[in-house]
């Protein structure tokens, strides 16, 4: 019995480093020490699954959480979880959270001077389906300011986190928005090396689920490591 | 076909927005075989301060060391209620307090079923400052099979305790994360 393959590490300077000084917070968050290569097994290999009974059918709509709707552009958010390899990720977990349209998380510890939505909260979840497709109905956030350096503002973004298949997969990302200045001037942002990995952050507009006189849909493809092809599969790709 | 890996970021300062109401500080439901263990802990930054705002995800065997995903193929008992999955945020002074079964052993890297692993909790922490997760395990204390485990003798001998709870007077199991400094916990790639 020998364990399933194992899952491909990460293409050269497509994943930050873990200290990045021009974001402050990694300076003393980041280790120090090289981390330690391990082979990947069974432990690493697996992961939680998990499926529809996690997840409660109205969790993809960020709007209908509360009595009202949320004030905001309404919005659409879609694409697919896939692996390296193209194939999909079905029945996994997605999990996003946000800022409401001014700006404000519903959290303790903003204080940023814009007003809460008692009508938003900024958390939903799903699962992909068969085909690894997702999505939520929700508002577009606010930028909003922060401390790291004089006139910080983070683009306006949703936080996305991905349970794949194996915890070797898992992986929390953030979307944004085309065309945002702010992109520009966002350590978070350019702590991607890789310039088309970074450009991989920024969802596209969605003309095709964009619904008339609704809402407007983006589109943010998520990619998880993908495992490394088997013998058995090398052979197919030859032919 | 060969896609580009999506980019880890940040979870940011407000993560429980996302990971509170699905919390999992209990992962083994009441009937699951195993000796039952607490784990508490918490976590420093490189200025000794702890870290409010972190969470920490644990995926584990059963007490049987079977996983519960279909790339196990281990012939183990499986338990119908047993997933395996942890999460826990931190508090606001670092602190963070996971209950479980303490896992069985488990097939080692090359699947043999001589060569097991010692029993481990896998580990990924996400926190405001860390632009990814970072990995790494959880092992028992008085457990001869640590002296063997083939992830342990990866790691530089000085640095391996770093990796392996200590057993508190009260009986529950302390593991502190250390992100820097001269205790900073092993952290791993793979
Ligand atoms: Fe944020």
């Amino acid at each position: 019995m020998s364990n399933p393959n194992p899952y491909r590490k990460s293409y050269f300077n497509t994943q930050p480093d873990f200290l990045f000084p021009a974001y402050r917070s990694t300076v003393k968050r980041a280790p120090t020490q090289p981390l330690v290569q391990i082979p990947q097994t069974l432990s690493e290999i697996t992961g939680p699954l998990f499926c529809a009974s996690d997840v409660a059918d109205s969790e993809w709509d960020l709007t209908a959480q509360h009595a009202g709707e949320p004030l905001g552009e309404r919005m659409f958010v879609s694409g697919r979880l896939l692996d390296e390899g193209g194939r999909p990720v079905p029945n996994a977990l997605v999990e996003l959270w946000q800022a409401n349209a001014a700006g404000r998380y519903k959290h303790p510890v903003d204080n940023h001077d814009a007003p809460l939505d008692p009508n938003f909260t900024g958390a939903g979840r799903v699962l992909t389906d068969a085909q690894g497709n997702y999505r939520f109905k929700t508002i577009k956030p606010g930028a909003y300011p922060w401390r790291n350096h004089y006139n910080a503002w983070r683009p306006a973004h949703l936080h996305f986190s991905l349970f794949g298949q194996g915890f070797a997969q898992r992986l929390v990302t953030q979307m944004y928005f085309p065309g945002d200045p702010l992109l520009a001037f966002d350590p978070m942002y350019l702590s991607v090396p890789d310039d088309k990995a970074r450009a991989r952050l920024v969802s596209s507009f969605d003309w095709e689920n964009t619904q008339p006189e609704y809402a407007i849909a983006y589109r943010f493809d998520i990619i998880l490591r993908g495992r490394d092809a088997t013998p058995m599969e090398t052979q197919e790709n030859k032919k | 076909m060969s896609l580009l890996l999506t980019a880890a970021q940040t979870v940011g300062p407000f993560v429980s927005i996302g990971f509170e109401t699905t919390a999992v500080p209990d992962v083994a439901p009441a009937g699951i075989a195993g000796e039952r263990v607490v784990i508490t802990g918490r976590i420093f930054d490189g200025d000794g301060l702890p870290v409010t705002d972190a969470v920490l995800e644990t995926w584990q065997a059963n007490s049987f060391g079977k996983y519960a995903h279909p790339d196990d193929a281990q012939e183990k008992l499986l338990e119908d209620n047993f997933r395996g999955f942890g999460r826990v945020l931190a508090d606001a002074q670092g602190g963070f307090r996971l209950a479980t079964v303490k896992p069985g052993k488990v097939a080692g890297p090359d699947g043999h079923p001589g060569r097991e692993q010692a029993p481990h909790i896998t580990v990924v922490i996400f926190m405001r400052g860390l632009l990814k997760h970072l990995m790494t395990r959880i092992y028992f204390p008085d457990e001869a099979a640590n002296a063997a485990d083939p992830v342990l003798n990866l790691v530089p001998a000085a640095r391996r305790g770093t990796l392996i709870a200590a057993k508190s007077p009260d009986g529950t199991l302390q593991w502190n994360v250390h992100l820097q400094g001269p205790q900073e916990t092993v952290f791993f790639d793979y």
